[in-house]
């Protein structure tokens, strides 16, 4: 178990070198993504202006408020909270988002699936866990949103924040194959037997 | 006692913004209870870091989470309220939507077929609105809840046999709480609900999933399968987000309802870790906002 400091965007070596249970924390550019980012960009055509390239892009759609724009709020947008959704409704995107667009590091809350998890392992990527329902802490690691793409789908646009220590976020599925949700589901369902047993249920 | 329909969409609006920012003592309570439980490292440092969010949102005056949720109000009207039911219920869209423009909030409400965002947290049938009435002659009660999409998209019906029993009940519950995983933002407040019709039954899981922690059914059958279920469930070790450890639900609560003889029908819905609620009581000295 170690942690890691990144300065985004990353190589494919750096994102490799993570196992399970390792720690990093973030600096400098994250992006936003959410179900209808997602859906515009691989099954109606559209393009994003943005290099994701090594970058890391995290499941959420944010509370912002119109500042109108400034040097503070480039896009006039200023975060109020940001925080993190559940991933598993976008687990079919996590490949073209790397085949396509290079990226490296998906956060969210609740895992990913096998389909993630073999795009991660012969792509090279990671998962990283953040906290769901934390979101309060979250936006304190959230410096600005530096700019905005897809606009038109507000709040579920393509955020680009600033941010500075983002995390410490949990590698909970690495390019090795590990994924907590998979063996911690494994060991859930071993249990299952003990449990109904435990509340009499017979003939299951 | 005559409503003020201006009181009421100002607390359909200030329900709506206190619900997103404070969690109820039962819910910091039940925190304190499972942290003090957890024997499982990263399950303890995933709770320590919720508990932590519930004081920066407080000290921030920021919201616990980002999803707004689904807006549900929840109105409860005495005997001797005087109200114009219709107009109470145009009072209250107009608070939810006053919420989302002026704080604001992020709409997470959209049209089924469109998607398109109206960004007023509003829409056909929506906020959902339950009215019921109550034996207290003086008081009109509002309670809010921003039900978050994690948890309620994790919701099942099952509509079992009479032959497959009580069974059938305890092993859907089991079932649902392991497809859960950690996609509903455990720890759950899992929300049982038996008997009545498909709706009716589904109803009873919501009001079970968004009822105070450390309250219990009042039907003796009902209690006996909160019990037994909450113990079973965190046996588990599905843990907090799913990472794993003991704490996979605050509690599993059941409502019941009588049923068909031919039917046994069981719903599953859950409340996320944040599980945020909100009240606002009117009564002849004014009105008072609490859990």
């Amino acid at each position: 178990m170690a942690h890691f400091d990144f300065q985004m965007p990353v190589t494919e070596e750096q994102a490799r070198k993570l196992r399970v249970n390792d720690t990093v924390t973030l600096n400098g550019t994250l992006y936003g993504i959410r179900d209808a980012t997602h859906i515009h960009m691989f099954d109606r055509g559209r393009k994003t202006r943005f290099d994701l390239r090594g970058h890391a892009l995290i499941h959420t759609a944010p509370n912002v408020r119109w500042a109108g724009e400034s040097e503070a709020h480039p896009t006039g947008y200023a975060p109020i909270c940001i925080g993190t959704t559940t991933s598993d409704r976008m687990e079919r995107f996590t490949r073209p988002l790397m085949q396509e667009y290079g990226a490296r590091i998906i956060i969210g809350k609740g895992g990913l699936r096998e389909g993630s998890a073999a795009a991660f392992r012969e792509l090279g990527g990671v998962y990283l866990a953040v906290i769901g329902g934390a979101a309060a802490l979250e936006t304190t690691w959230i410096e600005q949103i530096e700019d905005v793409d897809l606009d038109d789908l507000n709040p579920e646009s393509l955020w680009k924040f600033r941010v500075k220590g983002f995390g410490p976020l949990l590698v909970s599925m690495d390019s090795h194959g590990g994924s907590l949700y998979t063996e911690v589901n494994a060991q859930a369902r071993a249990k299952r037997a003990a449990a109904l047993a435990s509340l009499g249920v017979k003939n299951d | 006692m005559k409503i003020d329909l201006n009181q009421v969409e100002e607390a359909a609006k200030e329900l709506y913004i206190r619900a997103l920012k404070i969690l109820p003592p039962d819910i910091k309570e039940g925190f304190k209870r499972l942290d003090r439980g957890e024997t499982n490292a990263t399950g303890k440092a995933i709770l320590g870091t919720m508990i932590k969010n519930i004081q920066v949102a407080e000290d921030t005056n920021n919201l616990l989470c980002q999803d707004t949720g689904i807006p549900i109000y929840n109105v409860t009207i005495g005997a001797s309220i005087e109200v114009d039911g219709y107009q109470l219920k145009q009072a209250i869209v107009k608070g939810c939507e006053r919420a989302t423009r002026e704080h604001p909030l992020r709409s997470s409400v959209v049209h089924p077929v469109t998607r398109k965002n109206e960004h007023t947290s509003c829409g056909r049938q929506i906020p959902v609105i339950h009215i019921d009435f109550a034996r207290e002659a003086d008081t009109l009660a509002i309670e809010m809840i921003p039900k978050g999409s994690g948890s309620e998209n994790n919701s099942w019906l099952k509509m079992a046999v009479p032959a497959d029993g009580v069974d059938a009940i305890k092993t859907f519950v089991v079932d649902c709480v392991l497809d859960a995983g950690g996609k509903t933002c455990p720890p759950t407040i899992v929300g049982v609900g038996v008997g009545g019709t498909a709706d009716l039954c589904v109803h009873l899981s919501k009001i079970a999933a968004t009822r105070t922690l450390g309250s219990r059914c009042d039907d003796p059958e009902g209690a006996k399968l909160e019990e037994q279920l909450t113990r079973a469930v965190n046996q588990l070790g599905v843990g907090p987000q799913g990472l794993g450890g003991d704490s996979t639900a605050f509690a599993v609560h059941v409502e019941v309802a009588a049923t068909h003889i031919t039917m046994n029908p069981v719903a599953v819905n859950m409340q996320c870790h944040s599980a945020r609620r909100a009240r606002a009581t009117f009564t002849p000295k004014g009105v008072t906002y609490g859990f």
